[in-house]
């Protein structure tokens, strides 16, 4: 897994999703992040970089 | 180190989730000062951040340095006290719109006119957040907010040639979307001996957002990344494109000015200390 999401910290605000160059996030219906295609990952860090509240980092 | 591991460095333990709403730029800004002090380098000790009141002047609770949350508008006036009685500090204040610009406006100017080595980052989500979503003095002309349903008619300040007017040594703005800018923008703001301040162009989704149907967090921050236009390129423009990127609602970002020609604060102050001690007149 190359993407850890402390759900907790997540307010599923969503720029993670949209500025996701492979679409591999999606918001839940609980209002969560969740990974929705694990292998279009790029490990490119938009989601890292944009994510205000801490949830979301790429490890390498 | 990883981003990750800077968040456990240097946040207090058992204060994340913070209390800033869904797609609220201000913890990209909280985390853009935490790389811009690891980056430098600097001793946790070495460091204090003060803010005052507001959505922005959280992240002095949040972040694990020597820190204080003072009273509305009064970041600066606090700041300049703890850089007085400790000039080797590294003062920072996050400071808000609202904050800093409205009940903080005399303070800003004098801090600025002082040339106090402190660094001011000012979260600019244009609007007062914490309260409601009250229209702020860089809430632009013609936004809906609380307490104007139907628009504001007041001009906003531009802080950026304010600040410089009055004095400031280093004048910088930066974005939410341009995060690696910022941070660097921050680290600049804090090695520059002399008032540094440095403008972010935060989102309010919450408040600001919804009264003015600008869509989701992910829209606004694409709105700063479609807005922003970067110095190098905004300094090649006549002043006829100029004109037009402004009434199309663009601004520069980047070092907007920047001198060494001024004497800092506590430079002057040790001097005049010297002088009172030694009986000279």
């Amino acid at each position: 897994m190359s993407l850890k999401i402390i759900t907790k910290r997540c307010k599923g605000c969503g720029i993670c999703a949209t500025f996701c160059p492979k679409q591999v996030l999606a918001v839940s219906e609980i209002e969560k992040i969740e990974v929705v295609n694990e292998e279009a990952c790029i490990n490119c860090g938009q989601c890292e970089m944009r994510c205000p509240d801490y949830a979301i980092f790429v490890e390498k | 180190m990883s981003y990750a591991e800077l968040t456990e460095k240097y946040f207090r333990p058992g204060r994340l989730p913070h209390i800033w709403c869904p797609g609220c730029g201000h913890g990209i800004t909280t985390g853009a000062i935490i790389k811009a002090i690891d980056g430098l380098g600097l001793d946790k000790n070495d460091v204090a951040v003060v803010s005052g009141i507001g959505c922005s002047s959280r992240a002095s609770g949040y972040l694990d340095f020597n820190t204080v949350h003072s009273a509305h508008g009064r970041a600066l006036p606090v700041a300049t006290g703890v850089k007085l009685a400790n000039p080797e500090l590294n003062v920072i204040v996050c400071t808000g719109d609202g904050d800093c610009t409205a009940i903080g406006g005399n303070h800003l100017i004098h801090a600025a006119r002082r040339n106090i080595n402190v660094t001011v980052v000012l979260f600019n989500n244009n609007i007062y957040g914490m309260t409601g979503g009250q229209y702020s003095p860089m809430t632009p002309t013609g936004s809906k907010a609380s307490t104007a349903p139907y628009r504001t008619i007041e001009q906003p300040f531009n802080i950026t040639d304010l600040v410089q007017a009055a004095g400031a040594t280093f004048v910088a703005r930066g974005t939410t979307f341009h995060t690696a800018q910022l941070v660097d923008l921050i680290k600049k703001g804090i090695q520059h001996d002399g008032f540094s301040f440095i403008e972010v162009v935060s989102a309010c989704p919450t408040s600001f957002g919804r009264a003015n149907k600008c869509g989701s967090p992910g829209d606004m921050m694409k709105w700063q990344r479609d807005h922003a236009v970067m110095k190098l390129a905004w300094d090649k423009m006549d002043a006829e494109k100029q004109a037009e990127a402004k009434a199309a609602g663009k601004f520069p970002i980047g070092v907007l000015f920047e001198t060494n020609a001024i004497k800092e604060y506590t430079k002057a102050y040790d001097e005049v200390i010297a002088i009172a001690q030694g009986g000279k007149k």
